[in-house]
Order: C-alpha cells, then structure tokens, then sequence
C-alpha cells in the first residue's frame, strides 16, 4: 500500500495481540494494585426463595479470618440500587432476611487468601425458612411490576383491512454469554478520606458507577473507578460487576482492609448477568399480496429476582426499531416485566435483538408460507427502500442510510440462492428434512441513553430532567521526545480499540499507527469519561473514534499553528513536541501552551424520547441479510447447519480484518443461543446449569463455516460514516436458524435453543405420536 | 507443606506448599507465571493448559504436589524473548484472538498436537472442542493452526511489525 493511503480502513493486525500471546496480558486477577490485599469467599444463597437467619460466629473463629460482612452490615452502610423503575422490591449488595434465587450473595468472608476464605465460608450457618418461588413469567404477569402500552398509527383499524392476520407467541429462553474470564474486583477503602479505590472488569456504560456510587452513598468523585488493560471479553455481561464493586467496597469499609475477589466460573453462571427471558405475543396484519401493514407486540419480559440497574432496558433498547427492516405504518405494544426468581438480567450480546427479531423474523416466515410466497420475495415487498432514507420508523429512530435490497440481492446471489433451493428439493425428494431460513435485520448501534426514560409515562418523564445522547471522550496527547499518547474511556474487552483508535490517529496528525500508544485502562479519577462511556450497544465505532478523532483533530490545529508559526509546514512531530513543551514562551499568539487536547464527541440524532413516545433508540443502524440452509436429522433431531451466508452493510468499515471478528464472534453467540444456550431452573428453582458441563456453550466442530459479505453506506451521523458490527449476528441469527428448521419440519411452533430433543419432539415419526 | 522440585519453563524451583495448592495457584500467584489462566476451575474451558513432562493437561484439575520432579511448560516458554513463535505469528496473523483470556491454553494445545506430527483439519477441530472461546467463533483459531502447521517460516518471515 502506498504511503499516503489512510491507515483507517486497512485490515491492520493488532497491537493487542503480542503480549496476550506470549502470556503477558495484564487482566485484573494477574495484578495486584493495592499492598496487603486479603481475599473474599460469597456465601450464596441455596434456595430460590427463603427467609434467612444467619450466623457468622465459627467463621470469624477460623483460621486467617479477617471479619464477616453480613446483610445487617450491608444494610447500615449502603442503600439499594437505584433502577429504571421502582419494582417494590429494593435490592442491595446482598439479600436481607431474604434470598430472592439461588446464587444471590448472602455474606461476604474476608481471609489472608483465598483458600482460609472458602473455608470459613463454609463455617457460615444459613437458616432458611423456604418460600413458594415464582418461576413461569407467564404466570406472574398479573403480578407485573411495569406494564407500558404504545400505539403508533392505528393498528386497530389496520388489522381491520388485513387479509391476512397471524398471531402467535414466541419465547426467547435466558442465556448468557459467559466470557472465558470471570468478575473480578479489588476495592481499598480509605477510612480517612471517605473514599473507595476499586479496580474491576466492567465494560460500562458508566452509568452503572452512579448507581454503584449511589449505592455507597458517595459523591461520584469518591468511587474511583478502575479497569486493567485487558479484560478476559465481556459481550454486555461484565457490565453488572458493578454490584460486586459495591459489595467488596462495603467489605473493605467495613473490615478496614483492602479486599480481592475473583469470582469462580459456578458463581458466575448462578450469579452474574443472564439475558432477559421474554415471551412475545406476536400479532401481525398482512395484504393479500404480502404488504406488512400493522404489528402488534405483547412483551412479558423476565428480569429475574430484581430490576437491576440498567433494566428494563433490554425491553426498550430496540424501541425505534420495532418494524426491523420493513415499512410498517401501525405498530403497537404492551411491555410488561416481571419478577421470577431466578438471577437477575443484564446486558448480554445483543441486548433486546434477539428477542425482538426471533418474533418478527419468524412471523415473516410463517406468514411467506401462509401467503404461498418465498420468504426473500416477501423480505423484499416490505423492505424500506433506499430512496426513502434517511427514513424515520412510527416509533421513532431515524435510520441514517442503507439500500436494503442491494443487501438483500448480494445476500441471495452469495448463497447461490436458487441452487440452494435446488439442493434442498433434491434433499426432500431423497426422503431427507432440509430448509432454508431468512433473517433481513436492522442492527441498531450507539444507544441513546434516553430510550430508558420510555419506562415512564411522557408525564411521569416531564417532571424529571430529560435523558438523551450517547458521548464520550478521549485525549490525545504529545509526549515532550516524541510518540502520542491516547486515553480511551471504552473499557475494551478484546475488540482491538487500541489497534484502530492508532489508525484514526496517525490519519489525523500524519504519523504512523506505530507512533501512538493507546492506552485501554479506564480510570474515572483521569480519563474524560461521560455517564455513556464503556462498550456496549456496539457504540466504539461510531462514537469513540469521533472522540478520539476530534481530540487529534484539536492537537493538529495546534500543530499547524506553531509549523505556520516557525515558517516550516514540514516541521517533524518531534520538533514540534520539543517546541512546545521546552519552549512555551515561543508558541504563536492566541495558543495555550502544551500539546495534549481532550475533545467530546456525540452524534447529533439522539434526542429525549417526544410527548408520543416516540425515540431514536440508537444513532447509528446497519442492516444484515442472513440466509442458510440445514438438515434435520430425522432419528436423533439433530440440527446439522449446510451453509450460512451473511452480507452487512455497517457503513465504512475501520478495519476490516477486526471487522470480521466481530462478525465471526456475533454469529458464534448467535448460533449458540440458536441450537444450545439456555438456563434452566428447575420447579422448585434450582439451577440446573451450573456448571459448564451442563450449561452447553459451543465449541470448535459446533461452528459451520461462515460466509462473509460486505456493502457499505456510510453513516452521515457518525465521525467516521461507521457504523456498529458486533451484535447484529447474536441478533439475527437465532431467527435465521429457527427459520430453517421450521422450514425442514414443516413446524411453526419450533422454540429456542434447538436442541435434539426439542426438534426429535415436534417430527412426525408416522406413528401418529 | 509439602517441598517440591518442578522444572518450569527450564528453570528448576524448589518450593514448600500446601498439598491442596493448585497447580494454576502455583503457576500464577507462587511463581508470577500469571499467562496460565483460570476460566471454570472444573476441566472444562481449557484456558489453564499447560503441558506436563510434554503433554497437555489441565492445570486447574491437578496439584502443585502433583507435579513433584516433573517439567512444565507454560505459556510463557513459547517465545521466550526472542520473536513471537510461528504459531504465535499465525494467530496474529489471523486474527485467531480477540481478549485473549483462552488463548494461552489454546496455543499450548496447538503446539502439543504440531509436535506430534501434521494433524489434519479434523484432528486441529476435534482438539480445539477441549476449549472455550467466546470472542472468535474458532474459525481463525482452526486457519492459524493449519497455517503454522503447512508453513512455519512463513508465519514468522511475515509477522506483521507493530
């Protein structure tokens, strides 16, 4: 490539990658920030539901015993969690006189290291006087601690015209990402400044150290916040680690010693983060030549035992997209959530996608069949077309640019679309169960961080401050001998945001990648952050790098100054360093001395949700045609993937080999909540996954080979026309798959994950079984 | 306690611990070998690969104890401070990593199975099903491997500079 080429945009290997190979990443349990740290062990709860009485005296007699943090600890030093909406049961760091699931914290056990701790934990007597424990959502839905209805055009009076009226319910299970790196904390409470130093994996949104703040009753200033260079990948669920900062932080006030936590893989699963469970009634009207002119959805989300902070945002995050990829005037809603007990929800890959598009996209599918159409054909009458953007949904996004059925045909011509019929045809006519399913997709990215104030009524919104946006900042900065320093707020987890915030730099000042060192830590006390900050909503892309670029941006007008000023346009970036910071008193007039610049960046779209409800949930939206084929094994049920085509358009790709990855990546959590992923309780609330033995994850031969392809309409509301890649495949991809085997079986009513067992069940076996 | 003599990376340690130390406590927090990672601690995940007297193993489902008079080899061992190694080179290569939290295990795996011969795809696919990796969806694991494995000095001579 030619020297002058912009670096953004090629496939850059990354920077990340050398020390992570040679095994010399730095993630939190390989650090030890604090001197003297002593080790905690949770006490957890092993019933669903039970009043508790507990007793801590044998623990705090064995041996390395530091002290006991209990619930009546708890509950004189810190607050509940402030959530989205008042659900009538406050939760604090741990249970109260009552466990609420199975997993949740009851004491926290301090101890020179961690063996003493676990030992003594097991010290800890629990009286539990059980509790009938709620665990069908369905059932609990007369209980629903938030019920919103919305209405968008009249759907009433549409459904009315319909030719064709389907209405079915669908139910997306509770699953969870499960990162190969658990939680961990280290908090260190200073007694005398009243303040609390943690380091944590979390990912953001930084909302959530308001909520940990509010929690310890601390002004913001006070919780200072740190992550460690590498964090072992997150895909949302890191994002509630913010409950155990404040848990260890109330354990290191309390005992008077800074506390290390590492959480162990069965805590993990019984007690992080799963995704929402949601179960959708799906009532859609159709013309007779296949127009989708009015959707009505009935929500009944399941968050688990709590609303935690930042819930119910799952049910409202796709809110402006209620209409996917389709032109859909009518379109009405009843949200409603309630409280099972079971470990409560939070931010998971994809976040709400999957549960909206596992609906709608399966409702396409049924209804092509019912109106004797192929799927892509109706995909196509219902697509938004590319002149009308940008186009604004009745719900209220604005979908800044795509041209949906190039995508579609790109998609259609990748996947040899007719030979593949062709293949499937010849397959039924050999007596075998072959299919073929369509997912077309809008995948939302950058969050307006006001779509959470939908949880309230337009009134109940006016008495408060409006919400909006999605920010973030960065700094850049010269050093005094050369190279560029960078501070980052986005919390990476393995997306390679050093690698391509290098990239967007050296494109900016005119040096190479290489010159720039990208620093991933997070620190709340230094790095310029806003309440948006972290990795979620797939938001890097688009809004980061606009921070970062806008920061170079600054400095190079700078830049330009003192070269214009010393008469020499080719002045070297290290004279100019050494200029500026050795002789200030020589800088052009008008300039502040120093070469380091911090610059915010925001969309310009993303504003409060209006009077109707209506909210431009996320600023930036790609689009995703997804197509394959599968077999069904007829004996076992066995779902066996033939060919998976996938084509985006997420704007201007940065660096296209990363890219990829997230796609690869997306389309993994996505196939496995498709044919294995789920958590289940037993009746009396017991998980039943609570190892990895028995929570099923894919790995290696699990995988078909994928198949990639790329348009791109840049987005006018992003710094650099990007637009997010990494969710839309764990968003499409269940709805895809579950479109094919329907298809092979000849089934509407086929239920996430698609296992053996499942899909054996709903075969005709010609036994009239 | 217990006094063990283990060779790890080369280097012979002589240390006192507890018969119910884990090896991967012993790698990471005795020895400052923090490259061993801990995923599940139940078999599972595969991040805390190590090898044992040349064999892949489990570091979380054995005992430093366990490993009295016996070579390790971690993660650590592959590059030492020269360049990357070949199968290191491909993984950059190919983006067959992304947090990097499994990666460790994965590449002591690899190495494990290339030392004993030219494994063929399905073989690199069945060992790779002893690990967990959430960021990749595996394809670039599998294309890095069978590179390192067809050309080695190839994935070194094009490591990408940094």
């Amino acid at each position: 490539m030619s020297a002058t080429e912009p670096w953004v945009g090629r496939p850059l290997p990354r920077f990340e990658d050398d020390v992570l190979l040679r095994g010399e990443g730095r993630f939190l349990d390989d650090l030890s920030p604090v001197a003297h740290t002593c080790h905690a062990a949770v006490v957890r709860s092993q019933l669903a539901h039970a009043g508790i009485v507990v007793d801590v005296r044998a623990a705090l007699a064995a041996p390395g015993v530091v002290g006991v943090l209990t619930g009546a600890d708890v509950m004189a030093l810190s607050r509940p969690f402030p959530a989205g909406i008042d659900s009538g049961t406050p939760q604090y760091a741990t249970a109260i006189e009552t466990v609420r699931y199975v997993g949740e914290p009851i004491a926290v056990v301090v101890a020179r290291d961690r063996y003493l701790a676990e030992d003594a934990a097991e010290l800890v007597d629990v009286d539990y006087d059980p509790l009938d424990a709620v665990l069908d959502p369905v059932a609990a839905a007369a209980t629903a601690v938030h019920d919103r209805t919305f209405a968008y055009g009249d759907v009433t009076a549409a459904m009315a015209q319909a030719d064709l009226v389907l209405r079915q319910t669908f139910h997306v299970p509770r699953f969870t990402c499960t990162p190969v790196e658990c939680y961990a904390v280290v908090a260190d409470w200073d007694a005398t400044e009243g303040r609390l130093t943690t380091w944590a994996n979390f990912q953001g949104p930084f909302t959530l150290h308001g909520v940990a703040a509010a929690a310890l009753g601390l002004r913001g200033d006070r919780l200072r916040l740190l992550t460690p260079p590498d964090s072992g990948g997150s895909f949302g669920t890191k994002s509630s680690v913010f409950a155990y900062i404040v848990l260890m932080g109330l354990a290191s006030r309390h005992l008077r010693v800074p506390v290390t936590w590492t959480e162990d893989r069965l805590e993990h699963l019984a007690s992080s983060a799963a995704a929402t469970g949601r179960t959708t009634e799906v009532e859609a009207g159709f013309t007779a030549d296949g127009r989708l002119i009015a959707v009505r959805y009935d929500a009944i989300e399941d968050v688990g035992a709590y609303v935690r902070a930042p819930e119910p945002a799952t049910l409202y995050r796709m809110h402006g997209s209620l209409t996917g990829a389709y032109t859909v005037p009518n379109v009405g809603v009843r949200n409603r959530v309630v409280l099972t007990n079971t470990q409560p929800s939070g931010l998971n890959r994809g976040f709400g996608g999957p549960q909206l598009y596992f609906g709608l996209e399966r409702t396409m599918a049924i209804a092509a069949k019912r109106l004797g159409l192929d799927p892509a054909e109706l995909a196509r009458r219902n697509l938004i077309p590319a002149d009308a953007m940008p186009y604004r949904t009745p719900s209220g996004a604005l979908y800044d640019s795509g041209d949906y059925a190039a995508c579609l045909d790109h998609a259609l011509e990748l996947a040899d679309y007719a030979g593949l019929r062709t293949r499937v045809e010849k397959a039924r006519a050999d007596g075998r169960l072959a299919g073929i399913g369509i997912a077309c997709i809008v995948e939302p990215s950058i969050s307006n961080m006001g779509y959470i104030t939908l949880a309230q009524t337009a009134d109940e919104r006016a008495l408060t401050l409006p919400k909006s946006g999605n920010a973030e900042g960065a700094s850049v900065s010269i050093n005094p001998l050369g190279g560029i320093t960078v501070r980052l707020a986005t919390t990476p987890q393995g997306q390679g945001h050093r690698t391509v915030c290098a990239q967007v730099v050296a494109d900016t000042l005119g040096c190479t990648p290489g010159e720039v060192t990208v620093m991933s830590e997070m620190d709340t006390a230094s790095v310029p952050w806003t309440v948006a900050s972290g990795s979620y909503s797939s938001r890097f892309s688009g809004v980061a790098v606009g921070a970062v670029q806008a920061a170079a941006l600054k400095l190079r007008a700078k830049i330009d100054a003192i070269r214009a000023h010393a008469g020499d346009e080719n002045l070297s970036l290290r004279r100019v360093a050494g200029m500026a910071h050795w002789n200030p008193e020589g800088r052009p007039a008008g300039e502040e001395p120093g070469l380091s610049a911090v610059a915010f960046w925001a969309p310009p779209t993303l504003d409060p949700p209006d009077d109707e409800d209506r909210i431009a949930s996320s600023a930036a939206h790609g689009f995703i045609v997804d197509i394959c084929a599968v077999e069904v094994e007829r004996a076992t049920g066995q779902v066996r993937v033939l060919d998976y085509v996938t084509v985006h358009d997420a704007g201007r790709l940065l660096n296209p080999l990363l890219a990829d990855g997230q796609v690869m990546g997306g389309f993994a959590h996505g196939l496995a909540a498709a044919l294995y992923e789920r958590h289940v309780y037993d009746e009396s609330g017991n998980l039943m996954t609570a190892s990895l033995v028995d929570y099923l994850t894919p790995t290696a031969p699990d995988i078909p080979a994928l198949r990639i392809g790329h348009l791109s309409s840049p987005s006018p509301v992003t710094a650099l026309g990007a637009k997010g890649i990494g969710e839309g495949n764990t968003m499409s991809a269940p709805a895809c798959v579950a479109n094919a085997v329907a298809d092979a079986i000849g089934r509407d009513d086929v239920e996430l994950p698609l296992t053996p067992p499942r899909v054996w069940n709903l075969l005709d076996h010609g036994d009239g079984g | 306690m217990t006094e063990i003599t283990v060779t790890v990376n080369g280097q012979t340690v002589v240390e006192q611990v507890e018969p119910r130390l884990l090896l991967t406590d012993f790698l990471r927090h005795r020895l400052g070998l923090t490259g061993t990672h801990v995923g599940c601690e139940h078999g599972v995940c595969g991040a805390c690969t190590v090898r044992l007297d040349g064999v892949a193993v489990r570091g979380c489902c054995l005992l430093a104890v366990q490993t009295d008079g016996s070579v390790v080899e971690t993660v650590e061992s592959l590059a030492g401070d020269g360049p990357l190694s070949p199968l290191q080179a491909a993984f950059k290569r190919h983006h067959a990593l992304q947090c990097g939290f499994c990666t460790p295990g994965i590449l002591i795996a690899a190495e494990d199975l290339l030392s004993r011969g030219h494994p063929s795809h399905e073989a690199i696919v069945d060992m790779l099903s002893g690990h967990l990796c959430r960021c990749t969806g595996y394809t670039p694991i599998v294309a890095a491997i069978e590179e390192a494995r067809d050309a080695p000095a190839l994935a070194r001579a094009e490591e990408p500079a940094g």
